[in-house]
């Protein structure tokens, strides 16, 4: 998360090998790129489906299936706030409100000089102590009281 | 002496890193340490910082950043604070409780192999090794313990089953996709007592004669990602896994339905998260077409007490068919939050109202949806539901994996209807029609139903849709999805006799629909 760079096949080559121990490496070895490279480009999609002896449009439909792996780079931070239920009784909605216009970006979207994705989550387990959210893995909560202020300093803003 | 500052996921976001780190370097030249337990489980005073004294751990909270400087003076001496909570256990929130599985929660430190030997780890596992396989399952059977995920499965019938069936490779997979809204106690469970849960495994592993073992943990959850980890090194080191019963670490990747058993062993075979068709069952023909024993983190966690204690400790606990305890979350708009652990058999209306304080905004509460987003919406008049498998059942409701989640009186059912629906369109694995196409069609039934086009005819064809979803869906994510608009429509059908409130949440935004 966070660092988009392009994709570099040794690198991927240094951290597949951490996986080929692994039965059933795909997710491990995508969650791996992703957390390296930012998303899952096309040449990265080629290159794990040749090592992994699939065909490309397998490793795809992987990849379009989950949620968390992205098929075109993210912004530098990503911030992810939940939207399920029991946030939802705390007051999610006027929070992600709050969040769009501060940080000028819609829920689902990129910043156009990509330097955040706002994106919705469904339930980070916080959910005693919601609206809550996840900065690049960092977990906030409380955002409709004084955890808004902390959360958009954790964004730099 | 020690201080302790808990170190779960709920303090850390509201803080409680910076709390710690302001303690630690004040205290350092007094050689005091500073402990990062999980979560005692009274979510209001988090970030919650305990001092050991001789009449036990008094309590701070909520402690934020701000208040550090004037806690530091008094804390060591458990002197007055105006946050100073006294001794937990005389507190209302923990008075009720019956802790077994939460027991070591928020005490030990789960980074800390011997404080988990020290406060009765491996126990269990002891006595388990002295046992024959069949009679630990025996002792699984005779404590009732039911699958704690949802669907509330007898644990000692799925183990028999997978221990009768025949492989060379049998594996345990521990379900902590915790997917659900208003549910944390995997998360809690594996961030403070991370040992329990993989005693836990090997026990099941001993009964059924697996050779490896799989926990599939959201990628939502990174601290417990991080604690777990450590807690599999620490194992492997201390020799609680060895080459003959290891544990491997799987991360989701964002799918709800991946916390389905069969779309999760799909998952950990890296494939797409398809809900498979049963029979064959997991316990036959499961990860890798072998035996499986999949449960969830609260059912596997229950194991090492009730071989320690005796099953008949623990079936002496609940009501009915629901033996022992519940670690129930309380969540959403309440005063009292939290993880609460108790014996089955308190009421619907107990739980919101006298144990979770009525709701944190003040206002009336006017919905209650249990069981997470396929869970029924219970109104104030099915308050007196004891929380009970077969209770709920009766009601038209569902316990799940045990979330409470309260809603004020400014919610709009006929949106949390459609939020239903949508999110089960979003989340569908897309393999049965019912579920991928018929929740897309319950979306825009409600829409038009919200809009006043035909309300009358298409509260009519929602109700058929539902029936379709119940009976015609592969798996309980189209089949249960019928429990929250149901519920919606027969307890509150005032709200969708009118337009869309402001006020509702409203549909999913950015996330695209497989
Ligand atoms: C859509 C869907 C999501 C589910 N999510 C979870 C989950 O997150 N955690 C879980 O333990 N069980 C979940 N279940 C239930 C599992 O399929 C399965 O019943 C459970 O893991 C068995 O373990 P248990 O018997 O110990 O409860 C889900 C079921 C469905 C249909
Ligand atoms: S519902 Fe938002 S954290 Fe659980």
């Amino acid at each position: 998360m966070g660092h988009s760079s392009d994709f570099d096949p040794a690198e991927a080559a240094r951290l597949a090998l951490e996986h080929s121990h692994q039965e059933g490496a795909l997710l491990p070895i995508l969650h791996a790129l992703q957390g390296r490279f930012g998303w899952i480009a096309p040449e990265a999609v080629a290159w794990v489906a040749e090592r992994l002896n699939l065909s490309r449009a397998e490793v795809h439909g992987v990849v379009s299936f989950y949620h968390d792996f992205r098929d075109h780079p993210a912004g530098r931070q990503v911030i992810k706030v939940c939207q399920a239920e029991a946030c939802q009784a705390r007051g999610a909605r006027h929070v992600t409100a709050q969040l769009e216009e501060r940080l000028g970006v819609k829920l689902g979207q990129t910043a156009p000089d990509r330097s955040l994705t706002l994106e919705p989550v469904y339930c980070l387990g916080l959910c005693g102590n919601g609206p809550a959210a996840l900065v690049d893995g960092r977990p906030y909560a409380d955002l409709s009281g004084r955890g808004l202020a902390r959360c958009l300093k954790g964004v730099g803003r | 002496m020690k201080v302790y500052v808990s170190g779960d996921a709920a303090a850390v976001a509201l803080g409680a890193d910076e709390v710690a780190a302001q303690i630690t370097a004040a205290l350092r030249p007094r050689s005091i340490t500073v402990v990062r337990p999980g979560s005692r489980g009274y979510l209001p005073a988090e970030p919650l910082v305990e001092v050991e004294t001789p009449t036990g751990r008094v309590a701070y909270g909520p402690i934020f950043e701000e208040d550090v400087p004037s806690l530091l003076p008094v804390l060591l001496e458990a002197g007055p604070h105006p946050r100073r909570l006294g001794r937990l256990e005389e507190h209302p929130f923990f008075v009720g409780q019956r802790r077994l599985t939460f027991a070591r929660v928020g005490i030990i430190d789960p980074r800390s192999w011997s404080d988990y030997r020290d406060h009765g780890g491996l126990e269990g596992l002891t006595r388990a090794r002295a046992l024959a396989p069949s009679e630990i399952i025996a002792r699984i059977n005779n404590s009732g313990l039911r699958g704690r995920g949802g669907a509330g499965f007898p644990a000692g019938l799925k183990w028999k089953t997978a221990a009768e069936a025949p492989g060379a490779r049998k594996f345990i997979v521990c379900n902590a996709d915790e997917g659900d809204s208003g549910t944390f106690a995997d998360r809690m469970l594996m961030e403070g007592d991370p040992f329990l849960l993989i005693e836990g495994m090997v026990i099941a592993a001993l009964a059924v004669g697996a050779t490896r073992g799989y926990i599939y943990l959201r990628s939502e959850y990174p601290l417990a990602i991080a604690t777990i980890t450590t807690a599999l090194a620490t194992a492997r080191s201390e020799g609680l896994l060895s080459a003959s019963f290891d544990i491997e670490l799987r991360i989701g990747a964002g799918a709800y339905v991946c916390g389905e058993e069969t779309a999760l062993l799909e998952s950990i075979e890296g494939k797409r998260g398809v809900v498979r068709a049963k029979p064959p069952l997991p316990a036959h023909q499961g990860l890798f077409g072998c035996p499986t024993v999949v449960n969830n983190v609260l059912t596997l966690a229950a194991v090492p007490h009730i071989l320690a204690s005796g099953p008949e400790v623990y079936a002496g606990f609940g009501m009915g068919r629901s033996r022992g305890t519940m670690p129930i979350q309380l969540a959403g708009n309440l005063r009292h939050t939290g993880l609460y652990e108790v014996p089955f058999g308190l009421t619907l209306g107990q739980l919101v109202d006298e144990v979770g304080g009525g709701s944190l905004s003040g206002r009336p509460i006017r919905a209650v949806q249990v069981g997470g987003p396929l869970g029924a919406y219970f109104p104030r008049a099915l308050f007196d539901t004891p929380f009970d498998y077969e209770a709920f059942t009766a009601k038209k409701g569902l316990i799940g994996h045990g979330g409470v989640v309260a809603f004020d009186d400014t919610v709009d059912l006929a949106a949390q209807a459609r939020f239903a629906m949508e999110f089960c369109a979003v989340e569908s694995c897309g393999k049965c029609t019912p579920c991928r196409i018929g929740s897309t069609r319950g979306v825009e039934v409600i829409d038009r139903i919200r809009g006043d086009q035909d309300r009358a005819a298409n509260l009519v064809v929602l109700k058929d849709l539902c029936e379709t979803l119940r009976f015609g869906s592969l798996c309980a994510l189209g089949g249960f999805v019928p429990y929250p608009v149901e519920s919606a429509l027969q307890h509150f059908p005032e709200d969708f006799q009118r337009a869309p409130q402001a006020a509702g949440p409203g549909h999913l935004p950015g996330r695209s629909q497989r």
